[in-house]
């Protein structure tokens, strides 16, 4: 890990990133052993890892799996709630599992087919569901805090984007912890400060089976264009993705955004499924559902 | 000739020559990948010997 001047062997490796991750759980005030959390898993190595992790360090962590309907001639859905289950099963832990073509009448391709917000690229409205469903089951089930697998290099992808086209009120928004407010779950992530270079490491040599294949929808996502133009930069300056991603933390820290700070949009709950929303009436989410 | 794979993609470097000299041949940024032999993790800077297949996962997945 030349980002960190370190090299360690598989068994000390394996304690390491756990450690790293309890570290960044306290220094953030993520929860505590008392609470309970609902971990977002998709199948996915840094997800997966995520729950993995938690269980080791002896948090209450259920999972929750959100099968999107995706094929993409992979099978894509089907085998990452396969991997998914499969995992809940050798550790014994509680999977949710739900399904947006049950639940939605429909899969998640087709909703984006139906809705102005996606047509031939769901990315949209998959994330649209994907927050709805995931704040649903926290709420329904009394879960204390959301995690999710999201890693150093989402992270600094995300902070790019928003960058380049100094988007205030995103950049506002980004950080390890998100608190929660009135219906809406305390939103956190534990991996924001690991590499998804690490991420794998680490699945890989805990032999985590996760699912391969990219989402067949993600070829072309400006996120991945964004992460591979970090990893050449990181590639040249070692270190630099962690350097960015925690200079923003300081700078926010520090007031860089202190005026957007004050710009506090009003929450009204939707008439439909009460979940908090922008605008009075029904939320996305419920509009999706009235097409 | 060493084989390395990613994904569906196949390349034929030369024996002797560092997995990190290797990746620059094929333009492969070491940062996007893990590589393995056998399942095994190896180095950056392990030499690579005549007939082995080099396994390269990338570490961008899922979606």
């Amino acid at each position: 890990m030349r980002q960190h001047k370190l090299a360690l062997c598989k068994e000390h490796y394996l304690d390491w990133v756990p450690a790293q991750v309890e570290r960044f759980i306290e220094k953030y005030r993520m929860f505590t052993r008392e609470e309970k959390i609902l971990v977002a898993v998709s199948g996915g190595k840094d997800s997966l890892s995520l729950w993995a992790i938690l269980h080791r360090l002896g948090y209450r962590a259920d999972g929750l799996y959100i099968c999107l309907g995706i094929n993409g001639g992979v099978n894509y859905s089907v085998e990452s709630q396969r991997l998914c289950e499969k995992f809940a099963a050798q550790y014994g832990l509680t999977l949710h599992v739900v399904n947006v073509q049950e639940q939605m009448g429909k899969t998640i391709p087709e909703l984006a087919e139906a809705s102005q917000r996606g047509r031939g690229k769901p990315c949209s409205v998959c994330g649209l569901v994907k927050r709805h469903e995931m704040n649903r089951i926290a709420r329904d089930f009394g879960y204390d805090v959301l995690a999710t697998g999201h890693n150093l290099d989402d992270e600094a992808a995300v902070l790019f984007g928003n960058t380049l086209t100094w988007s205030g009120e995103y950049l506002l928004r980004q950080a390890p912890v998100l608190p929660g407010t009135a219906g809406l779950a305390r939103k956190v992530k534990p991996l924001c400060r690991l590499y998804e270079r690490e991420m794998l490491a680490y699945a890989l040599l805990r032999g985590i089976d996760y699912i391969y294949d990219e989402c067949p929808y993600a070829e072309g996502a400006t996120s991945i264009y964004y992460k591979e133009l970090l990893n050449r930069l990181e590639n040249d300056r070692p270190g630099a993705k962690l350097s960015f991603y925690l200079s923003f933390l300081e700078a926010r820290k520090k007031g860089l955004f202190a005026e957007q700070a004050e710009i506090q949009q009003e929450l009204h709950p939707c008439e439909k499924c009460g979940q908090p929303t922008s605008a009075p009436g029904l939320c996305s989410y419920c509009r999706l559902l009235v097409r | 000739m060493v084989k390395i794979t990613l994904r569906d993609k196949e390349y034929e470097v030369r024996p002797g020559m560092t997995l990190l000299a290797a990746l620059e041949k094929i333009g492969i940024l070491p940062e996007a990948v893990i590589a393995t032999r056998s399942g095994e993790l190896i180095e950056e800077d392990e030499i690579l010997r005549e007939g082995e297949t080099v396994k390269l996962i990338a570490v961008i997945s899922g979606g």
